[in-house]
């Protein structure tokens, strides 16, 4: 059964890019455990706006896990604590009576601060411009069932097809490396017909996109695997591998 | 004279269209690069049209309230998207999408623009699948459909439960090809403020940037709408936190019309209220209508007692449950559409059988559909949805029943727009959730994304050339105009205004009372006594607003409470409107249930021949009432009747 608890939030407060920033402590009392992760964070906000002080910023919008918006390291862990849920999903019956919960941004080269818990994540919609997409303009196509798609395929695509772009992945990698992101689009394009006629330029120019805005390379360390919301799988990583090398050793 | 042209090609219904097509004009490769088009919203609507004007030629400015295209509302649609295609050879058809899509909206839509949705579904399935959207597949390799609310036949494409969010990283992957083509311009965490009009055109934007604060301007030869619904009003709902009605109400304040404001949908499968923290409500979708049963005690004893925790649901006995959706409605049984469920669901809670602590929840039971298909098959359903649900209520799905119960999910109403999607200010166009066109007064599960992706991608690109045609001569506009100094300097007085109130109630706080006063009296079941109450409650909520409100920080910086604040200021009179309309409108049609108007059976009871019209609102000033002129709906086509999902 949910009750109410005693907590404190240890939060990142960072005013702007430049600042330095640094952590500020908050107790919160009656949390009730049925309340959200984030709705705990609206609680501290009307709290710190009644005593006339400015609210934490962090990203959020569909709060049910499916926008990406959200991001948060809670606790040493994107996401917090759970697997394969996304902050906004979160709940508060996940921490007990007398927490200290710290709550940081992503924090990764690739994706700057700009204030508190907000980050800069505009290097992924540059990666998906960079060929993120099948080149088909509206109308002219062909009838959506003229391709038959095996059903096992268009499931793997799927699998990939779910990721959310929320950037769990470069935050928990050691080497900020947006592999698991980049392979993810790759996988879902590369897997289905309409995908693979560019397949070998695509995969050529995300990755260079990639490594020129500073992502990390990937060393198969599988923390990215373990801290997305969406259980995107490595495999995905080991396919675009194999799909860059196949484009380059064809060029 | 009536003031109303809604431009309804002649000719029979089913070439309307296609004459259209033939004879509107047309701008050539070398003109369209010469205008400019302003698209606000990067949602299904928003991005589908952005990315194909940009595709087209023209050159484009897209904006975008978030940090990426990809993360617009729509991205939180679950079910599915409706189209003709007849795979499944269940005897579909362009005019039964078109018929059923006019009885789910209770005849309050119009005949040609419904039609014309209907006949532009087949290839919004098409493109998808050219983009590389997954959609579910049959072991054979073709597409898989099945049924959703108000259709007797299976026409709903999907993928898992995450339709909306591949239908709009199709439609962002178009988007972002096209802006590395620099045929798309994006602007993200950019927020409209105002419209432009010049010469009584719509010229352009204002928009915050909400990174730095500062108000920057936008000049285009046409300006497209895209921003989705004020469901927000009600504070809770399923829309997403910054889903707002600002960019709608800012063009109805500089003179484009409001339609039918009050119709909102209420959806019937939502998880239940669980406290006064609650920051918004989650939809679980229409799908899981499918296979799982709607059920609540057939006697109040063991209501009552599930309520105090003393009766768990699997210990109330089959004969003693009423499933009261297959009592009512044997026809359709579970798969009524949402404005009927949901009334279903606040009947039998208003009468006392209610479950949950609260008394204001209904169950949806999987035990039958676990016991026929096995766990496995519930599981590849409907897993995603199911392990959603048992995070936030921390049941399990497969074991008890979920417990649902209504809330505000779509506005049918919003900026009113004629066949050219083009709004009554010249130039400015609405597409998608944020115009009124074509759900009339209920939608439809799965035809949001229908609605959304055929005005973007092969509606607009077609209707905005015929007004374009005339610009081609038009240079390009220059943001010193006088015109945006004045909007602009309106805007800075507004903040400026909401800066120096200094009071002591957060955003929220006032937004809650407000939330709470639409749903009381301009929610489920409507009546005048309560409209008039709300009326004068909104009177002082707006007050509360403008005197007690408190913003810290400053305006020209990143300032999130600030942002709240402009939307909510909007709310409010939103909110006003929506109970204005909901007054007049003495009848009761799909989401507008007005308790003085109702069959003896409880169903809604609409008045043909005294409301079937459009209703449009003018603005005519801060302390003026608005005007309201009448599109009258001619039904040429199709006959009205009670709708009868009985039989």
């Amino acid at each position: 059964m949910d009750k109410d608890i005693n907590i404190k939030v240890k939060v990142w407060r960072q005013n702007g890019p430049k600042d330095k920033g640094h952590f500020e402590t908050y107790p919160l009392e009656n949390i009730s455990q049925g309340s959200s992760f984030l709705e705990m964070l609206d609680i501290l906000n009307e709290q710190l706006i009644n005593e006339g002080k400015e609210p934490v910023v962090f990203d959020h919008d569909c709060r049910e896990g499916i926008c990406g918006m959200c991001s948060l390291y809670i606790n040493g862990h994107p996401h917090g604590p759970d697997q394969g849920i996304t902050t906004c999903q979160l709940h508060m019956r996940r921490f007990n009576d007398g927490d200290t919960i710290t709550v940081e941004p992503w924090r990764s080269a690739g994706f700057p601060i700009i204030k508190d818990l907000m980050v800069d994540r505009t290097a992924f919609d540059k990666i998906m411009q960079a060929g993120g997409y099948v080149s088909v303009n509206t109308g002219g196509v062909p009838d959506a069932n003229a391709i038959p798609i095996p059903r096992h395929d268009a499931e793997m695509a799927m699998d990939a097809a779910a990721c959310i772009g929320c950037g769990a992945c470069v935050a928990a990698c050691k080497n900020g490396s947006a592999m698991l992101f980049v392979s993810a689009k790759v996988s879902q394009l590369a897997l289905l017909p309409q995908g693979r006629v560019e397949r070998k330029q695509r995969a050529k120019a995300m990755v260079a996109k990639m490594d020129e805005l500073g992502f990390g390379n990937c060393t198969n360390t599988g923390a990215c695997e373990v801290e997305c919301p969406k259980n995107i799988s490595i495999t995905n990583i080991a396919r675009l591998n194999r799909e860059f090398l196949k484009a380059k050793f064809a060029d | 004279m009536n003031k109303i042209n809604s431009k309804i090609p002649e000719g029979p219904l089913a070439e309307k269209w296609t004459n259209y097509k033939n004879h509107q004009k047309l701008v050539n490769p070398a003109n369209k690069r010469r205008l400019d088009i302003i698209v606000v919203g990067t949602g299904l609507a928003g991005a589908s049209a952005a990315a194909s004007l940009g595709e087209l030629g023209f050159n484009v400015l897209n904006f975008c309230i978030q940090d990426s295209p990809r993360r617009a509302h729509s991205i939180a649609a679950q079910g599915g998207i409706n189209a003709a295609k007849n795979y499944p050879n269940d005897g579909d058809s362009v005019y039964r999408l078109f018929y059923d899509t006019i009885k789910g909206g209770d005849y309050r839509a119009r005949e040609a623009n419904v039609y014309r949705l209907a006949e532009v579904s087949n290839s919004i399935i098409d493109q998808c699948v050219a983009q590389g959207v997954p959609f579910a597949r049959e072991y054979g390799g073709l597409l898989d459909n099945r049924s959703f609310g108000g259709a007797q036949v299976s026409r709903t494409f999907y993928a898992r439960g995450q339709t909306g969010q591949q239908l709009l990283l199709g439609a962002y992957s178009a988007l972002s090809r096209a802006v590395h083509r620099k045929q798309v311009k994006l602007y993200t965490r950019y927020e409209m403020v105002d419209l432009v009009i010049i010469d009584g055109r719509a010229r352009g934007i204002i928009a915050r940037n909400l990174v730095t604060g500062k108000l920057e301007r936008f000049a285009a030869h046409a300006v497209v709408i895209a921003t989705g619904g004020y469901g927000n009003t009600f504070f809770l709902s399923t829309n997403a936190m910054t889903s707002n009605g600002s960019a709608a109400w800012q063009c109805y304040k500089r003179g484009a019309y409001f339609a039918n404001p009050c119709m909102a949908q209420i959806h019937p499968t939502c998880i239940p209220v669980h406290g006064e923290f609650q920051s918004k409500l989650t939809l679980m979708s229409e799908s899981l209508r499918n296979d799982g049963r709607i059920w609540v005690p057939k006697k109040l004893e063991d209501a009552q007692a599930i309520r105090e925790g003393k009766l768990k649901p699997t210990d109330i006995r089959e004969e003693d449950r009423d499933y009261y959706l297959e009592r009512r409605y044997p026809a359709f049984g579970n798969l009524v559409p949402r404005d009927v469920a949901s009334r279903a669901a606040k009947e039998r809670c208003d009468a006392g059988y209610g479950v949950g602590n609260t008394g204001l929840a209904v169950y949806l039971d999987f035990a039958d559909a676990i016991h026929r298909l096995g766990r496995d098959v519930v599981e590849a359903r409907y897993g995603n949805l199911f392990q959603m649900y048992e995070k936030i209520v921390d049941d399990n799905p497969y074991e008890t029943p979920m417990m649902i119960y209504p809330a505000i999910h779509y506005t049918m109403g919003g900026i009113w727009v004629d066949y050219e999607l083009m709004t009554s200010i010249p130039g400015l166009f609405a597409i998608g959730e944020a115009n009124f066109s074509d759900h009339g007064a209920n939608r439809l599960g799965a035809s949001a994304l229908m609605q959304g992706l055929a005005d973007g991608y092969f509606v607009l690109p077609y209707t905005i050339q015929n007004y374009l045609a005339d610009q081609i001569n038009v240079p390009r506009f220059k943001t010193d105009a006088p015109e945006f100094d004045t909007v602009e300097k309106e805007i800075n007085d507004r903040i400026d205004r909401l800066m120096s109130i200094r009071g002591k109630h957060s955003v929220d706080h006032i937004h809650k009372e407000l939330g709470h006063v639409m749903w009381d009296f301009v929610g489920m079941g409507r009546d005048a006594e309560g409209l008039r109450t709300a009326i004068e409650k909104l009177k002082e909520v707006k007050k509360d607003f403008w005197t007690n409100l408190r913003i810290p920080g400053n305006k020209e910086t990143l300032n999130v409470e600030l942002e709240k604040a402009l939307r909510l200021a909007d709310f409010i009179e939103i909110g006003e409107l929506m109970a204005h309309d909901a007054l007049d409108r003495e009848e009761s049609c799909g989401g507008h249930f007005r308790l003085e108007h109702q069959t003896p059976e409880g169903e809604a009871l609409r008045h043909d021949d005294q409301f079937s019209y459009v209703s449009c609102w003018e603005y005519r000033g801060e302390d003026q009432d608005p005007v309201m002129y009448k599109e009258p709906l001619n039904y040429e086509f199709v006959v009205r009747q009670q709708r009868n999902y009985k039989s």
